[in-house]
């Protein structure tokens, strides 16, 4: 039923939590490429629905691995090796997993807290790690990890959130630091608001909104190109540079 | 993560007359449909809704719930062998042609947006240029999977009932979940065309008769400002696919955007006379055939995305009708004398023969005969007095309103022109409904 592709993948690529609307759209610009593509998430049932649509749109291999990925980091090492294997190499890795949350719960509830901190942050950066030691090794490839907006200051409304972003940016600068002239890059993508299901119920609309395709095609380029901090869009850059420099006295008023 | 319903103010549809407040889920996966479909009763029906191309009130469910199937979009199967293609309903055919047009096939027809969704295609039974070759969209359909709001789901063909209640059924008889059609091949992905312009539209229905057998694709664009021995004078366009030639799909984005709603004064009676004079005159001294790509001749007006604020902040009704061969001329004569003495015309009037197809749903609406398809910016009462004018007129012809355009027309002349639809009834899933079905069944 689906067409086996038999030229050679155009990049090899594994996804990390590869059914957000982001991640979806990102997986689709690398299938019509031609690329071999693992993805991985949680539900087995929705990874072969959107493989079957992968394979549809052009990709030249669909692999998928269904896990938790927080569950799992600990043993980041040992299943990008065997991704390694199936997809016979990789030269992009995006981790895209993630979890918003809401500041009120994990205010009162230490689980929440810990979810937030250990989606977006602690579990993530093991599987950064993993993935720079193969590539540090190959002396190539690219790793882009989703960061966001909200990491570049902490405001009252999502700060837990924020925090976890804005580590796992500084550990992607630093990983790209340490990757430089291996051949490998590191880069950290902040999105603003993005029109996904994680952000319906919000008011959206407006100049500052992005839908998941424009998102996408940054987290693509990033791929093969740009700094190690990169804005999506890129306009967030000056209006977080404006956000930053409001002196606290001021800012403390706003409900931002 | 699985969706729940949001409320909306920002639910429209494509004429953006009607602005009440939904509540709107929007899944990403098949597997949350159930759980969305169970919150829709009779008591408080809900509705699925693709990309919202309809013009008037058949997608809109004001106060009440609505699933936006535009997430649901993934490919199930792709034969390009066979060209047989299975997807979720909430796929475009914009998406679809990406995926098709490089591997030498094409939509079995296309309305005039590729920003429609499959599941739309077939609730609207929708038509194209190439209608008296190919039928409609539901010609082409060998299966389709159905959710009703008890729960339960089942696999419809040509031939079950359902199917046949499915097909143009306006998403009233379940949720549609995924299709599967059959495209059909081409030899490369530019048309080559030719444009005849004629002077008064009595001479349209000759010239019309006079290219069907030998062209796939034939409309005419018609001007609806003059009156007199230049009444309905039109372009009329005649294409085939180019026997040769690049596969190549279209540019996905629109190359431009309306940012706002157009002032009221953009769109007056000077100005469309204006456009319609010059695209009249540039079009008569080009008399050869033309060679273009599949986009800017199927999808002129996919160019421009959110053309529709073109006309300004109140929206817009588009009147679509078809009057059957016999009272085709004089029923479309009287028409466009009635909309040029308003003075109400737009530029967007569009002539087309449908086939001789027997129609493949209960409500579908092309049937043998013309349909002319006109734009009026919504000038309130006035608009409204003019449109059931022509209702009158094409009542006493034998026509039919096309319910995909329509969001005002009152119940006995539905149900008059719709002689199916006590069979339809029957087949209406209690837990849907649509503010077109309140209004035309009652």
């Amino acid at each position: 039923m689906t067409n086996d592709n038999k030229k050679a993948p155009s990049n090899r690529v594994v996804i990390l939590g590869a059914l957000s609307a982001i991640a979806i759209a990102t997986a689709r610009i690398y299938a019509k490429e031609g690329a071999a593509i693992m993805l991985v998430a949680r539900n087995p049932e929705r990874l072969n629905a959107l493989a079957a649509d992968l394979r549809a749109r052009g990709a030249a291999q669909v692999e998928t691995a269904a896990m938790d990925l927080e569950a799992a980091a600990n043993e980041a090492a040992k299943h990008m090796a065997d991704w390694k294997t199936r997809l016979g190499g990789i030269s992009h890795v995006h981790v895209i997993y993630g979890y918003l949350g809401t500041q009120e719960k994990a205010s009162s509830d230490p689980a929440e807290l810990t979810r937030i901190t250990s989606s977006n942050y602690t579990t993530a950066i093991h599987w950064c790690e993993a993935t720079a030691n193969i590539f540090r090794a190959q002396k190539s490839g690219s790793l882009v990890v989703v960061s966001s907006v909200a990491g570049d200051r902490g405001r009252q409304s999502n700060y837990a959130y924020g925090a976890a972003k804005g580590a796992i940016a500084l550990y992607t600068q630093g990983l790209a630091h340490s990757l430089a002239g291996t051949g490998a890059r590191a880069v950290a993508v902040k999105p603003g608001f993005v029109d996904t299901p994680m952000t319906d119920g919000m008011k959206k609309g407006g100049a500052m909104w992005a839908s998941p395709e424009k998102v996408a095609a940054i987290l693509r380029r990033a791929a093969d190109k740009g700094g190690p901090i990169q804005y999506a869009p890129g306009r967030w850059r000056l209006v977080m540079t404006i956000i930053r420099s409001v002196p606290s006295p001021i800012f403390h008023k706003t409900k931002l | 993560m699985t969706a729940h319903f949001h409320p909306s103010d920002q639910l429209l549809s494509w004429g953006r007359v009607i602005r009440e407040p939904h509540l709107v889920a929007r899944p990403r996966f098949t597997d949350e449909i159930d759980g969305l479909l169970s919150a829709f009763t009779a008591d408080a029906p809900g509705l699925a809704v693709g990309l919202r191309r309809s013009y008037g009130d058949s997608n809109l469910n004001p106060d009440g719930r609505v699933i936006d199937m535009s997430g649901l979009d993934r490919l199930i199967s792709l034969d390009l062998e066979t060209g047989i293609v299975r997807a979720e309903a909430g796929a475009s055919l914009s998406q679809l042609l990406q995926v098709l047009t490089p591997a030498g096939w094409f939509l079995p027809t296309t309305p005039g947006t590729r920003f429609v969704t499959l599941g739309g295609a077939i609730a609207n039974d929708v038509h194209g240029k190439n209608h008296h070759v190919a039928g409609t969209f539901g010609n082409s359909v060998s299966r389709l999977k159905l959710r009703r709001t008890d729960g339960s789901g089942q696999e419809l063909t040509p031939g079950d009932p359902l199917f046949h209640a499915t097909v143009g059924g306006l998403g009233l008889t379940g949720l549609i979940e995924w299709v599967e059609f059959s495209a059909v091949r081409i030899p490369s992905t530019d048309i080559i065309g030719e444009d005849a312009s004629f002077e008064h539209v009595s001479e349209y229905f000759a010239l019309a008769a006079e290219k069907k057998d030998a062209f796939e694709h034939t409309m005419a664009w018609v001007d609806c400002s003059k009156g007199g021995s230049r009444l309905g004078r039109g372009i009329f366009s005649f294409a085939n696919w180019a026997p040769h030639g690049e596969l190549k799909p279209h540019r996905e984005e629109p190359r431009k955007r309306m940012p706002i709603d157009a002032p009221e004064f953009a769109l007056n009676g000077l100005t469309v006379r204006a456009f319609n004079s010059i695209r009249h005159d540039l079009k008569s001294m080009n008399h050869g055939p033309y060679r273009q790509h599949y986009e800017p001749f199927l999808y002129p007006l996919d160019a421009i995305a959110n053309w529709n604020k073109l006309y300004g902040a109140s929206g817009f009704y588009q009147y679509q009708c078809v009057l059957p061969p016999e009272t085709a001329l004089d029923g479309t004569i009287e028409l466009l004398r009635t909309i040029v003495m308003s003075g109400q015309g737009s530029p967007l009037a569009v002539l087309k023969d449908f086939g001789d197809h027997a129609p493949v749903g209960l409500l579908s609406f092309p049937r043998p005969g013309t349909t002319l398809a006109v734009d009026f910016r919504n000038r309130g009462e006035d608009t409204l007095k003019l449109m059931a004018k022509l209702d009158q007129i094409v009542a006493s012809a034998g026509g039919r309103l096309y319910p995909a355009k329509d969001g005002r027309i009152p119940a006995h002349l539905f149900q008059s022109m719709f002689p199916k639809l006590q069979d339809f009834r029957g087949y209406v899933d209690p837990g849907l409904s649509s503010a077109f079905w309140r209004r035309v069944s009652a």
